[in-house]
């Protein structure tokens, strides 16, 4: 049956899937398709609020507003941005991949961690550490050095944990067939990296689009700043709404490329049995320049930052360290961002429960709604729920109702991860089983998969925590008067040019970050099974 | 005429000893197989044999050029040494064509003609070109796999457990397959598995490995029929072992008086029978017998093959007390039944 048929009948698709799904055990999967179908619909609010809004500002202003000259410059920096840092981005990370993984380089699993720590160090505070080292940093040049830094671990680690999973017999039936090392790694190797590198490169992609802070700062004008700009202008005016539109567009087009990109390989092992563990391959008198690419890039990612900061923290000394300040904004974040966790996970459960326990089509589409929701910008989530709130429920606007549910609809996706594989580790079997040995189906679920899956629950939870940690655009549109975050205090100093009281906020942001690496980089590991 | 020359090699990993003093030297055109238990080292030999690992002591040569020996070592990539591994390592980014033509240059001349002969041969048909391996059952990757390492024409072979993973009925075309192909193209090939029975069926030389140590190397039937040990004997094939004395060509065991091999030094010794030289026949108490009585315990039904379970009745020294025998499908006991035990052939002394 065709995709179209389907979406002539989702009724009665609906009905398979619950009755499918009734016959295999007595949780009630109606109620949890339900609540999964509202959550998806919710969160294609801002995709329907870009619609109305274009047809409700008609063609002839919305084409004047978006065929000018100004949104042609934004597409060509944006264009411009993703074609330097996208390719630059994917050089560096799958020879730092290479080299950690497959080769003997001296302190390989130190330099691993490394890579993935300019995670913890939000982007907006890159940005921040280079232009009070570099105050000439602007524009194209440093918007692309900057981002490179700031994301290439998004990439580091999918390719990564990709290389750790490849069959080494396959590089070895390649060099039994004549091929020297290097047409190896380009023949064999590469091309099965395939995959790790077009996710990777999708998720840095759309971070550029969304980044709004790190771009204010390096004086490189996207379209997130642009509607920023624009929103603070002159509020929710049209000519916002019909950039967010093309940041819609643009967002879209990067999800179509990759998905064309990716193309619809498998690329997974063939074969059975367990992969013997891949040889390193010894870098001779290639270990200088390979340690040089290693050192040099901890020392422009991490190594700025952490100058930079203490240098601000040595002159600031004691005093910026204002507890009344610095301690609430600290609070009302750990606050936030447990309270969106906890919201988020719960959020994504019904979906993740679905995927794992009753997967088909009707599910596919949920979970697309919530993965393409995800990827939009955190820019125009705020701005529909903006409008959405003072057009129609004015009540709502700048309440933590209204910030909680942006949180949720953009960190969905990263709930669902974490979410889904700890399902999966509780297989429905236990349940059964348990059932066998006279539990209640209650007790059969508490008792297994809740217990199998908390770890999982525990880390999702954690991960859309540190997000909202870092949240700035977002939080600085949506926030109630009064609550201010360490992400929108230290980037009101910063506005403010006070950048030595500012890095008690970026301290506090990092240390709350590291946690995020470290979970990171354990679930890579944990994923190839090391 | 030597073809491959494996001298003296020892590698350890650590404390580890994988491989201890081999020594092999094999003819071209044939097809050896090294066996073993898993951990014998027997993978550990293939990989050094490929390139993919560095002997610690020893020397390799191959048709007249040394491919290892202290200090020089030949990369893989320049060998000329074809390998299909256990479960084909096809690259799964590439089609059928494009793995078998990997390693022929890309836009050489006839170079499609070239991957449909090689399918040919490899009997695999011409509409899996396109396929992706994922597309394609263990057996066909597998000869994938094949007429991938054959397109180089290699002047070695080496095929690690390619068998292992395929299904018992597909695994004996498969072998047989691979022997064709193999003596078609006169290629000199090494099988490693750990499954006997295809060792003693694919090869005409087995060497036998056990902890890293050459055990006995020689044509299938000489191992089987006269293993050195116990445990070579034993691993081989099922086997009965009986202390035994021997005086001028025989021996005398609790199955009554056999002969052996002329010539051996009289006195104490463990002597080796295999079952299918053991006859049952049915008998009834009292009837006059010339040899060993026994009652049947147990029968094992196995269709065409059971395994009957004697017990020895007249044990007048140390004997096991059950012997286990290979019963073809119509003449087998009942539980209960007395039967005759008669031993055809000689049996095989034992060095230790």
């Amino acid at each position: 049956m065709s995709a179209t048929a389907f979406h002539a009948e989702p009724a009665s698709a609906l009905r398979r899937l619950v009755t499918a799904a009734r016959g295999r055990s007595r949780v009630p999967y109606l109620w949890v398709t339900v609540v999964a179908a509202i959550v998806s619909l919710v969160s294609l609010m801002p995709l329907g609020f870009i619609a109305w809004v274009t047809i409700q500002t008609g063609w002839e202003t919305a084409s004047k507003l978006i065929f000018r000259g100004r949104v042609g410059e934004l597409l060509v920096n944006t264009a411009l941005l993703e074609v330097c840092t996208v390719p630059l981005a994917i050089i560096l990370s799958v020879s730092l991949a290479w080299l950690t993984e497959r080769t003997d380089l001296p302190g390989a699993r130190l330099w691993s961690w490394l890579a993935v720590a300019p995670l913890a160090v939000p982007a907006f505070v890159h940005s921040y550490a280079w232009i009070s080292l570099v105050p000439g940093l602007h524009g194209l040049p440093g918007g692309v050095l900057v981002s490179v830094l700031a994301y290439f671990p998004f990439l580091y680690l999918p390719v990564a944990a990709q290389l750790r999973r490849l069959d080494p017999a396959i590089e070895d039936a390649a060099a039994s067939l004549g091929l020297n090392p290097w047409q190896v790694f380009f023949r064999a190797i590469l091309p099965q990296l395939r995959l790790a590198i077009c996710g990777g490169s999708l998720l840095v992609g759309l971070h550029l689009l969304a980044e709004y802070g790190l771009y204010v700062m390096i004086r490189f004008d996207t379209f997130s700043t642009a509607i920023v700009d624009q929103f603070q202008s002159a509020f929710n005016g049209p000519a916002a709404n019909m950039l967010a539109g093309v940041l819609v567009a643009c967002c879209l087009l990067l999800l179509g490329i990759e998905a064309l990109l990716r193309g619809g390989e498998r690329y997974a092992r063939v074969g059975s049995g367990a992969a013997r563990p891949a040889d390193r391959r010894q870098l001779g008198r290639l270990v200088i320049p390979a340690l040089i690419l290693n050192v040099a890039t901890v020392a422009l990612a991490i190594g700025v930052p952490f100058v930079t900061l203490t240098r601000w923290l040595y002159i600031g000394g004691t005093e910026i360290w204002r507890i009344d300040l610095v301690g609430s904004a600290f609070g009302q974040t750990v606050v936030l961002a447990i309270a969106g966790g906890v919201l988020a996970t719960i959020a994504a459960a019904p979906m993740a429960w679905l995927s794992v326990r009753a997967p088909g089509r009707l599910q596919r589409i949920f979970e697309a709604c919530h993965y393409y929701v995800g990827s939009l910008p955190g820019v125009v989530v705020a701005l529909a729920l903006v409008t959405i709130t003072v057009r129609m429920i004015l009540p709502l606007y700048q309440t933590f109702a209204t910030l909680f549910l942006a949180y949720v609809m953009l960190f969905l996706p990263r709930a669902m991860v974490g979410l889904r594989t700890s399902i999966a580790q509780a297989p429905v079997e236990l349940e059964r089983a348990a059932m066998a040995l006279g539990r209640t189906p209650f007790q059969a679920v508490r008792q297994t998969t809740m217990r199998l899956a908390a770890p999982g629950v525990a880390a999702s939870t954690a991960l859309v925590a540190l997000g909202i940690t870092n949240e700035l655009t977002a939080t600085l549109m949506l926030s109630p008067t009064g609550v201010e975050t360490l992400a929108t205090k230290f980037w009101s100093l910063t506005s403010e040019i006070d950048y030595v009281a500012a890095a008690p906020y970026a301290v506090m942001m990092v240390l709350l970050s590291l946690p995020l690496t470290f979970i990171l980089h354990a679930q890579s590991r944990r994923a190839t099974g090391q | 005429m030597t073809f491959l020359t494996i001298d003296t090699i020892s590698k350890s990993y650590g404390a580890t000893v994988a491989l201890d003093d081999i020594h092999i030297s094999l003819e071209a055109g044939g097809r050896t197989a090294v066996v073993g238990p898993s951990g014998s080292g027997k993978t550990t030999l293939l990989r050094i044999i490929a390139g993919f690992e560095t002997p610690d002591s020893g020397s390799l040569v191959l048709d007249g050029k040394t491919l290892a020996d202290d200090g020089l070592l030949v990369p893989a990539h320049k060998r000329g040494i074809g390998i299909v591994s256990q479960d084909g390592a096809l690259f799964p980014h590439l089609t059928v064509a494009d793995n078998i033509g990997f390693g022929l240059a890309k836009h050489a001349a006839g170079r499609d003609q070239r991957i449909a002969e090689l399918m040919e041969m490899v009997e695999l048909d011409g509409i899996m070109a396109a396929r992706r391996p994922h597309q394609l059952s263990g057996g066909q990757q597998q000869r994938v796999a094949l007429a991938r390492a054959l397109a180089l024409k290699p002047r070695l072979m080496l095929l690690d457990e390619p068998f292992s993973a395929l299904d018992t009925g597909l695994r004996d075309t498969m072998r047989r397959t691979v022997a064709r192909v193999l003596r078609a193209s006169g290629t000199t090939a090494i099988l490693v598995t750990h499954d006997q029975a295809e060792a003693l069926s694919f090869a005409d030389q087995v060497a036998v490995l056990r902890q890293g140590r050459l055990v006995q190397f020689g044509p299938p039937r000489v191992l089987y029929n006269k293993p050195n040990d116990r445990e070579t004997a034993a691993f081989l094939g099922e086997a009965i072992l009986l202390d035994a004395d021997i005086a001028a060509d025989r021996a005398t065991c609790a199955l009554g008086l056999l002969s052996v091999e002329r010539g051996l030094k009289a006195g104490q010794a463990t002597i080796m029978l295999r079952p299918e030289q053991i006859r049952l026949t049915t008998t009834v108490s009292g009837a006059k017998t010339d040899g060993p009585v026994g009652r049947v315990d147990d029968v094992e039904f196995g269709g065409g093959n059971c395994m009957v379970l004697v017990r020895i009745d007249r044990s007048d020294r140390a004997m096991p007390d059950f012997l286990s025998i290979k019963c073809v499908g119509s003449e087998i006991p009942e539980p209960g039944d007395l039967v005759r035990i008669s031993v055809h052939g000689t049996a095989h002394v034992l060095a230790d």
